[in-house]
């Protein structure tokens, strides 16, 4: 399996820096979860920098259970079709296969998702295989190392998905945060050990160190639900914003009906454009206000503290 | 502080803008992320960076920032790369959408494909010291440039670097390269245009 991406290798560093080229042009910016071509069409209009291409959001796959997969190759394709942002779609945990399909799809991004049911237990694909770039959550700094050592382009803060709930999105970032912080004071012969704490490459721990910061962007994902929620996550070191069921979800895990029902399409629009104008204006509480204001209706939500163990998504993953 | 270090604004809606405003501040300028239309007032030029050109048209509709920014880039030097030159653009292709038309040229969205078919190239350039490296991500295309327009670069014989005056646009990303050259020019430009 030396070439599990069956793509052309574009020169090692090249590619990198193509992959994490495209995640700096998505900073500061939303990126929604979309079932359909309609939902696809609200978020562009609505100024998201990139949709998520996917059958069911996390809120639905709780409620109904069952084996999630990556969706189906007919509706990345029509949501392709119409979208003039980035398509990203969802492979399982080390389903490399559904990755490559999602290559050859030519989609812009591939999520490893801990959403989506994982395909492995022990390993990871190996990202590095693939042309296209790949994100992937992660809970603490030596998760997030371990994903970037695979070849991930860009990591995305867990959190809980289909909450609603911020809790762990911030519990995510703060100790991410934490550890680099801790990683930055440490000399030289403390960072090989540094190393073996956070079960990440030592090369990678010296790169961030050094800098202070990942050697990706890191975005925040799984439970924003409202305009506040999106200003609390960039304002706590996020750099761009990951929505999946706060925009076009209702009560009881029911996606709205924005083809047939105008209020509820009404009330998708009011949802992404209030989270788009907050990402932006984070540290104006004024427009913050402003976009919480517009907001008609909202995700009631499950509180995280309420879910089983056996139940959380952000424990897949290793 | 010398009088004459051009303040320089990088349009900071969504995208690329912290490169440009690190590599700028490196070369000598004093930067600021512009992120809302009273901040262009002390300017003597800006930045539109990489990003989603759609995005950052949404974000303009609101506090009259789009009216304040056509403005600006009608009297003042501005660098557009890849969204930033879609913005200046007189003509946006695939789809079509509103543009500050102040650059001549036609440009097409997306024209060269998917991520997939984003590209490291390196290109014959007017700049001294050599050939170009082009980070090309998503780009577009300039299909049709005017009269008065200068090609500094191409990639398969159509313009990737263009300077039209005070203005100046890229359809590739010089600030993911360690190149500073094509910033320096613009610095060079800005200072041209302060004297």
């Amino acid at each position: 399996m030396a070439n599990q991406g069956n793509g052309t290798h574009n020169g090692n560093g090249a590619g990198l820096r193509l992959k994490t080229g495209l995640a700096e042009m998505l900073k500061g910016g939303v990126i929604m979860d979309v079932m359909s071509v309609a939902q696809a069409r609200i978020a562009e209009e609505a100024g998201a920098v990139a949709v998520m291409a996917l059958e069911r959001v996390p809120a639905m796959i709780r409620a109904q259970g069952g084996v999630a997969r990556m969706a189906s190759p007919k509706l990345i394709k029509e949501i392709m079709a119409v979208a003039t942002i980035p398509v990203m779609a969802k492979a399982r945990i080390g389903h490399f296969a559904e990755a490559q399909v999602l290559q050859s799809l030519g989609v812009d991004f591939i999520d490893e998702s801990e959403v989506l049911t994982p395909a492995d237990e022990v390993y990871h694909i190996d990202k590095h295989a693939f042309t296209t770039p790949f994100v992937c959550g992660a809970r603490n700094l030596g998760e997030a190392l371990r994903r970037i050592a695979e070849g991930a382009a860009m990591i995305r803060t867990k959190g809980e998905p289909g909450t609603g709930d911020v809790v762990h999105a911030v519990q995510h970032m703060r100790q991410i945060t934490r550890e680099i912080k801790a990683l930055t004071v440490l000399g030289d012969e403390e960072l090989y050990n540094a190393a073996k704490i956070h079960g990440a490459p030592y090369e990678l721990i010296r790169m961030v160190a050094k800098a202070g910061k990942l050697p990706v962007p890191n975005f925040s994902a799984g439970g924003i639900a409202t305009p506040a929620d999106a200003s609390l996550m960039m304002q706590l070191g996020a750099e761009t914003i990951f929505v999946g069921s706060g925009i076009f979800m209702k009560e009881g895990a029911i996606p709205l009906d924005i083809e047939d029902n105008a209020n509820e399409r009404a009330e998708a629009i009011s949802r992404a454009r209030a989270i788009v104008l907050a990402t932006l204006h984070y540290d104006d509480p004024k427009i913050v206000s402003e976009a919480s204001e517009a907001i008609i209706g909202s995700m009631k939500g499950l509180a995280a503290a309420a879910i089983e163990e056996k139940d959380l998504m952000q424990t897949r993953g290793w | 502080m010398d009088p004459k270090t051009p303040a320089i604004g990088v349009l900071a809606l969504q995208g690329a803008f912290d490169v440009h405003a690190r590599r700028l501040a490196a070369l000598g300028a004093i930067t600021t992320l512009v992120r809302k239309p009273g901040q262009l007032d002390t300017l003597d030029a800006l930045v539109i960076p990489g990003g989603e050109s759609t995005t950052f048209l949404k974000h303009l509709e609101r506090a009259g920032f789009y009216d304040t920014l056509n403005a600006f880039v009608h009297i003042k030097p501005v660098f557009g790369t890849c969204a930033g030159c879609i913005l200046l653009a007189k003509e946006v292709s695939n789809p079509h959408q509103p543009s500050f038309g102040v650059l001549d040229i036609a440009v097409e969205r997306n024209a060269y494909g998917r991520q997939n078919d984003s590209a490291i190239l390196t290109s014959e350039t007017t700049l001294a010291g050599g050939p170009l490296e082009m980070v090309f991500i998503r780009a577009p295309r300039i299909t049709r440039t005017g009269p008065n327009v200068r090609s500094l670069a191409t990639r398969d014989g159509s313009p990737t670097l263009i300077r039209q005056g005070r203005l100046l646009a890229a359809t590739f990303h010089p600030e993911l390269t360690e190149d500073t050259r094509v910033h320096q020019l613009f610095l060079d430009l800005v200072r041209e245009e302060m004297k």
